[in-house]
């Protein structure tokens, strides 16, 4: 056991999927002598040479379009896009061809490339380094989004993204790259995609959310006292739907809590599928605390943006007294 | 001196067996052996029956769009013959010939066509991509391919074939940059067919040539007649050398056109002249090398009958064979999406015709009813 960031336990399953396996090849623009701008691939440039980890041009569809091809040959590329903001050129690649190779061949190619790219606001950085954009990727059939809270999921999650057979675009809330540290085994080990994790368990309200959003909502369930179940969804696409339905049977009640824009959020779909799955369970309407449909703000309102323990605490202040 | 010259460059144009028939020995001799020579135009016939008949199939209803290839054989083919079977041919939608010759079974383009993915469904010991739709985009995919098999140590090659209008796209400059840049052996095979849809050349590249786009990369590039075999043979074995032992890449701009519509849904009338057209008819790569191997004796009207007749059969055969494959099922579309399907889509997947998509069948029918 260690005592790790989320980076840190990022950069030892990267250094251990690597060791275990000479198909996984890292790409992207500064991973290799620069260890990455958030420093996630420090070292491994030294360690596995620049054949393994390979400083590209400056060109997020090259990184992808590449990584495409990598994995169609077969092997398992880890492509980095640099921050969330930055996948917009890389969108092409990865809808229209990632995440439909294997349907639209039928098996004949599949595409298990791991897309590692930094997401989320909270670090006061310039424009377009602070965006959530996980709802557009897991609309899209085809690709799994992973997104985990903790060191210990990180490893865990990004050691099964990478050898999963599909496309896994793998979000790193680079708030809590540094925010804490935790115990994180040595030996490898897995995190099942598409299970979630209960954080508290509890009994008055079952509050589900993902990234960074999970610390704010401990905090506020500290702060209100209550019996609150806390389900971190680790995966976002495919959604575990049975974990989110047995706790809102046993709750009654449902508060979403995620840090992307509010209309066509993954929180809508989450209110979708109680509604579908365990309607008459419910005591309240379904909560949402969200990001605003605007645009991120500059950093000096992102603290507006983001939810936080207080907006949280009046959704949890609300939903009880329904 | 302040002012210097820091870079000079020219591109080169090939041309061996010119619109005439005529043949430049120096150049040509020895390129293709005869024995092979016949065989690459009698797949010309097959290639050119095969468009024909696809547009008839198209027109009478039993297929969706089809792009039409008329024009356009000389080049996919020569360079699937300059290449090995191990290489990845990673094509755009006009490379029949190029396709069939190495190793995909025909009906396969007519699946694709017909709206069937399992036209993608390419054979495992066959080396190439699908039809790729969105434009440009598969540049990247070949390069991604030939990096691996550097990677890996092996000398395979990959070979992409794309437009005058893909060069345009972001992606192909991606894609060139990569491969220059970090040492990969791809060719990039442009077929510059003079029309992107209803856009000439001139609004996609204002300089004289698309060739002179790789030089900007620090790559090989040359242009040719496109509409010449022995041409695209022997620029495609130069570039796959370089590329085998050297792992550079080449840029290539093969100069052809196309002589039927962008596909059956488009009508070149619109925005091209006939004369035009008529001047490329006389330029069609299967009128020179007919008329080459003819004056070699290689080839006359009986031949050509025999080859028109094969050609017959074997589109015909080939029709039939795509036509009586059932329809695909949507179970099966499904059970594609992923290695292992999500819960939710296996929900859709069983209450598709039965319920509304996803709802829990349970709460359905128990708690709601019992209301």
């Amino acid at each position: 056991m260690a005592n790790l960031t989320l980076v840190q336990a990022i950069n030892l399953a990267l250094i251990q999927e690597m060791e275990d396996d000479d198909r996984v090849i890292l790409l992207g623009q500064d991973i290799g002598i620069n260890g990455g701008v958030f420093r996630v691939t420090e070292g491994l440039f030294q360690r596995f040479g620049a054949d393994r980890v390979v400083d590209t041009p400056l060109a997020e569809s090259g990184i992808i379009g590449t990584s495409i091809g990598l994995a169609m040959a077969g092997l398992r590329p880890v492509p980095e896009i640099q921050f969330e903001g930055f996948l917009g050129p890389a969108y092409d690649q990865l809808c229209s061809h990632a995440a439909r190779m294997r349907v639209r061949t039928r098996g004949a190619f599949t595409v298990p490339l791991t897309l590692r790219v930094p997401c989320g606001g909270g670090i006061h950085a310039p424009e377009l380094h602070s965006d959530s954009p996980e709802a557009i990727y897991a609309h899209q059939p085809g690709l799994k989004v992973v997104m985990p809270a903790s060191p210990y999921d990180a490893k865990g999650l990004l050691i099964s993204a990478i050898r999963d057979p599909d496309p896994v675009i793998f979000f790193e809330p680079k708030r809590i790259y540094r925010a804490f540290r935790e115990e994180v085994p040595e030996d490898e080990y897995t995190i099942p995609l598409g299970k979630a994790r209960i954080v508290t368990e509890g009994e008055e309200i079952t509050m589900i959310s993902w990234g960074a959003s999970v610390i704010e909502c401990m905090n506020a369930i500290e702060a209100s006292g209550r019996s609150i179940e806390l389900v971190d969804l680790r995966t976002i696409y495919p959604i575990d739907t049975e974990t989110i339905v047995n706790s809102v049977k046993k709750t009654g009640r449902a508060v979403i809590v995620h840090e992307a824009p509010k209309t066509g959020g993954l929180g809508a779909e989450i209110a979708s599928r109680i509604m579908e799955h365990c309607f008459l369970y419910l005591e309240a309407p379904i909560q949402r605390v969200a990001g605003f449909d605007t645009i991120m703000p500059y950093y000096k309102l992102e603290h507006e943006y983001l939810p936080d323990a207080t907006r949280i605490g009046k959704a949890i202040e609300e939903i009880t007294a329904y | 001196m302040p002012v210097k010259t820091v870079f000079k460059t020219s591109i080169e144009h090939i041309s061996i067996l010119d619109e005439n028939g005529k043949f430049d020995e120096k150049l040509g001799k020895g390129l293709i052996p005869d024995k092979d020579l016949v065989k690459l135009y009698e797949h010309m016939v097959t290639c050119r029956h095969f468009d024909e008949v696809a547009f008839k199939l198209q027109r009478s209803g039993r297929m969706g769009t089809y792009p039409e290839n008329r024009g356009q054989e000389a080049t996919s083919l020569g360079a699937a013959y300059a290449l090995r079977k191990t290489d990845w041919l990673v094509p755009c939608y006009r490379e029949n010939a190029g396709l069939y010759w190495h190793g995909l079974p025909m009906e396969f383009v007519l699946l694709h066509w017909m709206g069937d993915e399992r036209g993608n469904q390419i054979p495992d010991d066959v080396k190439m991509t699908p039809l790729a739709i969105p434009i440009g985009t598969q540049m990247l995919h070949a390069t991604g391919l030939a990096w691996a098999a550097k990677y890996r140590g092996e000398d395979t090659i990959a070979c992409t074939f794309f437009g005058d209008g893909a060069s345009s796209e972001g992606d192909f400059h991606e894609a060139a940059n990569f491969a220059a840049n970090l040492d990969i052996p791809v060719i990039f095979f442009c077929q510059n067919n003079g029309w992107a849809i209803s856009v000439p050349t001139k609004t996609q590249c204002s300089a004289p040539t698309l060739a002179q786009r790789g030089i900007a990369f620090g790559m090989d590039c040359i242009q040719i007649d496109g509409n010449d075999i022995f041409a695209v043979v022997k620029v495609v074995r130069e570039a796959a050398e370089r590329a085998r032992k050297h792992k550079r890449p080449t840029f290539i701009e093969a100069l052809t056109y196309r002589l039927g519509d962008h596909t059956t849904a488009d009508d070149s009338r619109r925005y091209r002249d006939e004369a035009e057209v008529e001047v490329w008819i006389q330029r069609d790569p299967m009128i020179r090398l007919r008329k080459y191997m003819t004056d070699r004796k290689l080839w006359d009207d009986q031949k050509q009958k025999v080859a028109e007749e094969n050609a017959k059969r074997e589109v015909s055969a080939t029709v039939k064979r795509a036509e009586e494959i059932a329809d695909p099922e949507i179970k099966g579309f499904f059970d594609a999406m992923y290695a292992e399907l999500p819960e939710e889509l296996k929900r859709q997947r069983d209450t598709m015709r039965t319920s509304s998509i996803g709802q829990d069948p349970n709460q359905i029918e128990s708690p709601l009813h019992a209301h």
